[in-house]
């Protein structure tokens, strides 16, 4: 499936390249930690992706300096943080503010509604999409304060602020 | 008073589990084939889960049904009967079936489950409810969204088996069951592969001005403006141009939920057995939301009080809700 011609990639952060790949740099290692944490924790995640898990996954929070590219592929998984000028083709996108998107991961907010609203945004593979909105929703608790939890006291902290910081 | 029994949906393990702790009496869900009118991409149970999944609700006193409610085609019978033998096997509490096949095979292979009439089968006469009772031992029957509640209590007077209404989510206009529009333009049936507009066949575009087109298999249904809220990729939720209509309108359906959390007690009145929540292929934040908030107000009606409801329009598509035909034909 081929995004339509006319399509425009939106981006609410002015496109500040240093800064980009400076945070990549910084975020980087966390990535590589949590995925691989969800991954051992939640095998069965990897199965309702089905054909998908090759699928090059770009999520973007369009209020943070980068994107992530996820290839939920078991035998050689992919979570990196990419500039914008440097995000791979993508078999599917999905777009939306950090908070939707975190809301989304841990079933806070429904994807649908968010879709419905406006809020979020999908292009590229639907099916793609799909399954891997059904994989995270099949996932009990909050893989957010999981991934937090990775990194103890100050792990809750950081998501306790970022989570405060967006919804004031 | 009828006993207003809560029939949630769940499309996962974790979302049925969500369904039972936020006050479910019944889930309802399937397996991942055709098999079940929701057979999306990674939705769904294996047996494994099921089997797993009906202990749970069990433990917890609610009750598992098995959406057996699409249509074999033609000479492919066997998946059906080994779903339904699969589910016979795991405890489920009953099946919910469309097809006469599959509801003759279930009630001579498996009597001592019960077997609910799909709004599938588009069963809106005492005549033809009546048909399915007497033939197959039908215990309950969903109605179509087509009734008025005068109409429902009037059925319910004239059929020997319980009634279920929907009372929230998705609200297709065609005849259940006969809606070919997707089969259309992709090839998929609906009522046989399970699936109204495949997800391989949507696609989304954002354009130059915030406006965003759906498609399916190629073809533009919607495009909705920056500001505008959207629906589901379905055909009957499409806006069309038409010679006399060259800006485009609705030319069956706008995006809309059904809700009908004020009408709940005249539909207990009217006899109604169980309310039906739509949406097996929503998330759990949706199944949270919505059974909490019909538990609440189910709780509230049966206890004498005035049903206190939350707003759940959030949750509708479009961002609007309406009480169909429930409050009157003409409301289109
Ligand atoms: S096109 Fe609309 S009415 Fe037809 S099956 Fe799909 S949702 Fe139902």
């Amino acid at each position: 499936m081929t995004a339509h011609p006319d399509t425009v990639p939106r981006t609410a952060v002015p496109a500040r390249p240093v800064l980009a790949r400076l945070s990549c740099l910084i975020v980087q290692p966390v990535l590589t930690r949590v995925v691989r944490r969800i991954a051992a924790q939640h095998p069965t995640l990897f199965e309702r992706l089905g054909p998908h898990q090759g699928t090059d996954f770009v999520i973007d929070p369009v209020d943070l300096p980068f994107a992530l590219h996820l290839r939920p592929d078991p035998r050689a998984l992919v979570f990196r943080a990419v500039p914008r000028d440097a995000v791979p083709p993508a078999g599917a996108t999905i777009r939306g503010t950090f908070l939707l998107l975190l809301e989304l991961i841990d079933s806070e907010e429904d994807g649908d509604a968010a879709f419905f609203a406006r809020d979020l945004e999908v292009t590229g593979d639907t099916e793609a999409v799909v399954r891997l909105r059904n994989a995270l929703d099949d996932v009990d608790g909050s893989i957010a304060e999981d991934a937090a939890a990775m990194f103890g006291p100050p792990g809750r902290a950081i998501l306790a602020r970022l989570r405060r910081a967006y919804q004031t | 008073m009828s006993l207003a029994e809560l029939i949630c949906p769940a499309g996962t393990p974790a979302a049925l589990r969500t369904a039972v702790d936020a006050g479910a009496d019944a889930v309802y869900c399937g397996f991942q084939d055709a098999t079940n009118a929701r057979n999306f991409p990674g939705l769904n149970f294996t047996p494994d889960e099921m089997a797993a999944a009906v202990a749970y609700a069990h433990d917890k006193g609610t009750k598992v049904l098995l959406a057996l409610n699409t249509y074999p085609p033609a000479g492919k019978v066997d998946l059906w009967r080994q779903a339904a033998d699969a589910g016979a096997r795991i405890g489920v509490d009953a099946f919910i079936v469309a097809d006469m096949g599959v509801a003759d095979y279930i009630a001579r292979t498996h009597p001592d489950i019960r077997l609910h009439l799909s709004v599938q089968a588009a069963a809106s006469s005492p005549e033809a409810i009546r048909y399915y009772c007497d033939n197959f031992g039908v215990k309950r029957v969903v109605l179509p969204r087509i009734l008025t509640i005068p109409e429902i209590r009037e059925i319910r007077r004239e059929i020997p088996c319980e009634i279920e209404t929907f009372i929230f989510g998705n609200h297709g206009l065609m005849v259940e069951g006969r809606c070919s529009l997707t089969n259309y333009l992709t090839g998929q049936s609906t009522n046989m592969d399970g699936v109204c507009s495949p997800a391989s066949d949507v696609e989304y575009a954002r354009h130059a001005d915030g406006s965003m087109s759906s498609r399916l298999a190629g073809f533009t249904i919607d495009c909705f403006g920056a500001d505008e809220k959207a629906g589901y990729p379905t055909i009957c939720k499409g806006r069309y141009r038409a010679p006399h209509r060259p800006d485009g309108y609705y030319a069956f359906e706008e995006p809309i939920s059904l809700n009908l959390s004020r009408l709940l007690p005249e539909l207990i009145d009217a006899g109604v057995h169980a309310f039906k929540i739509e949406g097996r292929q929503r998330s759990k934040s949706y199944v949270r939301g919505v059974v909490s908030a019909f538990r609440q107000a189910v709780d509230d009606i049966r206890a004498g009080r005035q049903a206190n409801i939350a707003d759940l329009v959030a949750l509708t598509e479009g961002q609007k809700q309406t009480q169909g035909a429930f409050e009157t034909k003409k409301w289109r």
